[in-house]
């Protein structure tokens, strides 16, 4: 059980290796060892530790909160196809933190209205697409869908009627970009904890995974675990939102790869998927910088590229 | 052990009008067959008895508490339920499936150790489901399904077993198998409760019987005072022919002017 995990763990840190020492400036394996023992040069410290440093971690820090919070709502819907993009959570957060900058409030204020978009936009797609009946996957996912475009409509809108100076600092919300994440100290923080606080309710989750009836029959208080769970996945959907805007696909490739090679176990899943979401992450994030240096791309390009095909192939496939 | 009571329940089916209250008195060492036609509510009442639906009317008294009143975890060591239909949205393995039957036994933070292991396969073994343990479920027939699914209640090993329909898709000689192992579970003190399509099961192997009407009237007691052919044909409104065999009454619809 703990061996996928120390593998992933380490991937994580070849990936992170991997983020420092890329760019536009390589630097070396050994220089990065002597800059992370506090020697090294001037430039090379302030490359690594100001500029990379913080920008490999805030890219980790979203990768694994994302995932992590796909891996949940997947859970949550019994459905593989469930992600906090696809369902419109970060596009309600989008717009609740854009709401928040466009009246110029402050940072933590920006982040609560985000984790506010992000609940209102779940309740918002489960209420309706739940109505009188279940959540079937073909219900949900349309209703996902059309309230993600209602989002960006929105957005739209708020784009239009935004003064031009404000403007800059709110496009890289929809674009999914790491390079303006301020600290990823919030996100990191968030992420551990919630790992914390959910790895005693993982078998719950795989009880809950077998359908709520079965999982109360076995004894889980189903309404409280899924409130949780709900709560839990919007508040890491946020999170993400509010350090690197809205970054797609990330919460459905990555438990999905998860579960065809470990199994269904919640105990395992989740934290495999805080590390290889945050891996993830920080390889595309290196790809962005690199690949067609020294411009950048946003990030979520490269896991939009990546996502679609995935999510096509798992809607094909899923009868 | 535990036993389950029903004190002037009134499941509740809709549109139905209130009919016969129950007041079961579910002992251990008895096996009780509930039958009846479709839509009658044999799965309602199993849910309303597991505390997973509320009733109408009325209460169920686990030992000496209210079901109301228990924690979920508290019930699910008592008392545990063969589902009818069952979701597998996820691949999951047979031992897996097998193990979530020690969920309520296990705190947060502890894992399956090796007795839990040895329970579920022990109990995949009762069901002849052994050689299937690393399967992925949706990989397997109907029948075998079903005897997994019952091999999990026997993991979960509660004082009380509700089953929904537990020889659905199962071949006559596993039907056989598994009445005789529910029988035997009742023997060593643990009361079963299932629903049963076939008659000639519930004749064979339950001690009691309770007929459910769909218009919500009901009657329970002994097997042998249960099961009067006059009682049956009105329940299933259906001609029957009575014979005896291997000891048990056989009952056989009738072909022709099956209507009463």
């Amino acid at each position: 059980m703990i061996r996928p995990l120390l593998s992933l763990g380490f991937l994580a840190l070849v990936a992170v290796v991997l983020a420092l020492g890329l760019g536009s400036v390589t630097v070396p394996l050994p220089e990065i060892w002597q800059v992370m023992q506090g020697e090294g040069s001037a430039l090379n410290r302030a490359l690594l530790l100001e500029l990379r440093l913080p920008r490999t971690l805030a890219a980790f820090a979203t990768g694994g909160l994302l995932a992590v919070a796909g891996a949940l709502m997947q859970v949550l819907l019994r459905n593989p196809l469930a992600d906090p993009y696809v369902l419109g959570l970060s596009g309600g957060a989008a717009v609740g933190a854009l709401l928040a900058m466009l009246a110029g409030m402050g940072t933590i204020l920006i982040s609560g209205s985000a984790f506010a978009g992000a609940l209102l936009a779940t309740l918002l797609v489960f209420g309706l697409a739940h109505g009188t009946g279940s959540w079937t996957p073909s219900r949900l996912l349309l209703t996902g869908v059309v309230v993600a475009a209602g989002w960006g409509a929105v957005i739209t809108l708020m784009l239009a009627i935004t003064p031009s100076y404000k403007l800059p600092g709110m496009l890289y919300w929809l674009m999914g970009d790491v390079s303006y994440a301020r600290t990823p100290w919030p996100a990191l923080i968030v992420l551990v904890l919630s790992i914390v606080l959910i790895m005693p309710l993982a078998r719950n989750l795989n009880v809950l995974a077998r359908g709520p009836m079965q999982a109360a029959a076995l004894g889980v208080s189903v309404r409280p675990l899924e409130w949780t769970i709900y709560l839990l996945a919007s508040l890491l959907t946020a999170t993400a939102v509010t350090t690197a805007g809205s970054i797609g696909f990330v919460g459905l490739i990555v438990p999905h790869m998860l579960r065809l090679v470990l199994g269904n176990d919640q105990r395992i899943i989740l934290p495999a998927s805080a590390l290889a979401g945050g891996t993830l992450l920080v390889l595309a994030d290196t790809l962005a910088r690199t690949v067609i240096a020294p411009e950048q791309l946003p990030v979520g390009v490269i896991t939009a590229l990546l996502g679609v095909p995935t999510f096509l192939y798992l809607l094909h496939r899923s009868r | 052990m535990s036993r389950l009571r029903s004190r002037d329940l009134v499941i509740n089916v809709p549109g139905r009008s209130d009919g016969y209250s129950l007041n079961l008195n579910i002992e251990p060492g008895q096996t009780w067959g509930v039958l009846g036609p479709n839509g009658a509510g044999k799965t309602t009442l199993l849910h309303t008895l597991a505390g997973l639906l509320p009733a109408r009317h009325g209460e169920v008294v686990l030992d000496d508490t209210l079901l109301k009143d228990l924690k979920r975890r508290d019930i699910a060591r008592q008392m545990g339920l063969v589902f009818q239909e069952r979701q597998d949205s996820f691949p999951a393995t047979v031992m897996e499936t097998a193990l979530i039957g020690r969920h309520p036994w296990l705190s947060p933070w502890e894992s399956e150790q090796g007795e839990d292991q040895a329970l579920a396969e022990q109990a995949l073994t009762a069901l002849e489901v052994d050689h299937l343990s690393d399967r992925l479920l949706t990989t397997l027939s109907g029948g075998e399904r079903q005897r997994v699914a019952i091999a999990t209640l026997m993991t979960q090993n509660p004082d009380i077993w509700l089953l929904d329909e537990p020889t659905n898709h199962l071949d006559l000689h596993h039907q056989v198998k598994v009445m005789n192992l529910l029988q035997d579970q009742a023997q060593s003190g643990k009361a079963v409760f299932m629903c049963l399509h076939d008659l000639n099961l519930a004749a064979r192997w339950c001690s009691h019987v309770l007929l459910l009407y769909t218009n919500g009237d009901a009657c329970w007691g002994p097997a042998d005072s249960m099961l009067e052919p006059s009682a049956l044909e009105k329940l299933y409104n259906q001609k029957l022919i009575t014979v005896e065999a291997d000891g048990a009454p056989l009952f056989v619809p009738v072909r022709s002017g099956s209507n009463l």
